[in-house]
């Protein structure tokens, strides 16, 4: 495994894999020296041609806890506003020395367009392509979901869970990302939201579609995942109003009271508080929000390891 | 290659009852000793010889005194070996500094392994000094490393493999050179 674009990449025991890893990484946090050596003298860059705080922040300080040099590349204040392209961007980059490529971008399968170029010799992470997928996100979700609800198979995997993801789907790349791990990892997943925001090629990805969220929630589920409305990805009305999206698919205080106490609530950040979670829901014990962008170093961690460490195995 | 028995299974649990003698008198008692094995086989050799000290030694508590250390991610050749597996490290003790750690491993060869585990030793902290015991000592050092408790001295060549078999991770206790 050179890159890693899409979880169709990682087979269930790749998978599984990774996660038993990412335990091991999350515990150098509570070593006294919190660096490992083994990506000492190689060079990560952070291509990221969209806004980020936890995604860009989080793979940095795992690439710095493995001890690569880390480049910060953001589209703003670069020569991509003077027009230079993806592709002379990244020569200019490998000309440096870079290695490996940390990619954000607002178009789907611009990570894909990099790993499969002539022009790139790089280690390709999709760290989040328009509306396609964000693997490490996935990830660092099922290591969340696994570390809180443990799991009931020896293999280590989601078997028996029922996961719901709650809101704008069709521009989400974390709900693609995620419905596909985490069925790959046993897991039956559902989809909530409204019409509008649940596109029509969504049923193959899930178990189970719903569009009001009342009558899902009636449905026992172990993890509640809520999404964030990209209100910037929306060329055109697809929500009558934001208080009207509130009342139908939020997670208010009335919905969470009304969920059993075991019931694990996710978000992957940025939220929007009080429009598709409540705030003191978003705070409440229940909800596991900050244990995943903890997660999120751990995880990644495990994925520069696994691409870089071992790139010269035959795996 | 035709294979040859070096030690069989009471030879190995002689060496281990001997190695554990040679390390409390060395340490003048089992006060403030750590043994850490390196996984896999190192793990059930600090197991043993932690076993077989508390036979002679009731007071001496296992569970405060002894770990594992996973060296995979402090080792030079990531790159060039095929992957492996990277296992939990347990040290159970919040502070080392007063600790005399005993690192056991298998077979000590070229030194590799043992200089992983003194880089990912310090990452959890100083202590007070550190020692190591090995199974096998098959020589071919390419560091200035040595064992200070060795099971038995095995001069090989560089083409001869050792394999140690122990009842906790293979059908038959024994080391075999092949």
């Amino acid at each position: 495994m050179k890159h890693l674009l899409s979880i169709d990449d990682l087979s269930y025991h790749d998978a599984i894999e990774l996660l038993n890893l990412g335990n091991e990484m999350g515990s150098v946090n509570k070593r006294e020296v919190k660096k490992l050596p083994a990506l000492s003298g190689r060079t990560v860059a952070n291509l990221f041609f969209e806004d980020s705080t936890r995604t860009k922040i989080s793979f940095e300080i795992a690439a710095k806890r493995l001890s690569a040099d880390v480049v910060n590349f953001t589209a703003k204040g670069s020569s991509v506003s003077k027009g230079e392209s993806l592709k002379d961007t990244v020569l200019t980059l490998e000309a440096m020395g870079v290695e490996a490529l940390i990619v954000r971008h607002n178009s789907s399968g611009a990570a894909k367009t990099i790993a499969d170029s002539d022009w790139s010799q790089s280690t390709v992470i999709n760290a989040g392509d328009g509306t396609h997928e964000h693997p490490t996100q996935a990830l660092l979700d099922a290591l969340t979901i696994r570390n809180k609800l443990g799991s009931g198979a020896e293999s280590g995997d989601l078997s028996g869970l029922r996961i719901l993801i709650v809101g704008d789907i069709m521009h989400s790349r974390v709900a693609r990302s995620n419905a596909k791990l985490l069925r790959k990892l046993g897991a039956k997943v559902f989809f909530c939201g409204p019409p509008t925001l649940l596109p029509n090629g969504a049923s193959p990805l899930v178990d189970g579609i719903y569009y009001d969220l009342d009558e899902a929630l009636s449905d026992k589920f172990d993890v509640v995942m809520m999404l964030r409305i990209q209100l910037e990805r929306m060329s055109s009305k697809f929500i009558p109003s934001q208080v009207e999206y509130a009342d139908l698919y939020g997670l208010t205080e009335s919905r969470f009271n009304n969920l059993s106490s075991n019931t694990v609530i996710m978000h992957p950040g940025p939220m929007n508080r009080g429009l598709e979670i409540a705030s003191a829901v978003a705070d409440s014990p229940q909800s596991v929000i900050t244990q995943q962008v903890t997660n999120g170093v751990a995880i990644r961690m495990a994925v520069l390891y696994r691409l870089l460490a071992q790139e010269g195995s035959s795996k | 290659m035709s294979a040859r028995t070096v030690l069989d299974a009471n030879d190995i649990n002689r060496a281990i009852i001997r190695i554990s003698h040679e390390i409390v008198e060395s340490n003048h008692g089992t006060d403030n000793l750590l043994l850490l094995g390196i996984p896999t086989r190192g793990v059930f050799l600090a197991d043993r010889i932690a076993k077989s000290i508390k036979l002679n030694y009731p007071d001496f508590d296992l569970s405060s005194s002894v770990g594992k250390l996973d060296v995979t991610m402090f080792r030079d050749d990531l790159s060039q070996k095929p992957s492996r597996q990277v296992e939990a490290t347990i040290i159970p003790v919040a502070d080392m500094a007063s600790k005399t750690v005993v690192l056991v491993d298998d077979v000590l060869f070229s030194g590799r392994t043992i200089r992983a585990a003194l880089d990912a030793l310090v990452t959890f902290g100083r202590p007070k000094a550190v020692r190591l015991a090995v199974l096998i000592d098959r020589g071919h050092r390419e560091l200035p490393i040595r064992a200070d408790f060795v099971g038995k001295n095995l001069p090989t060549s560089l083409d001869e493999r050792i394999r140690v078999k122990l009842t906790e991770s293979d059908d038959e206790q024994s080391v075999v050179i092949e």
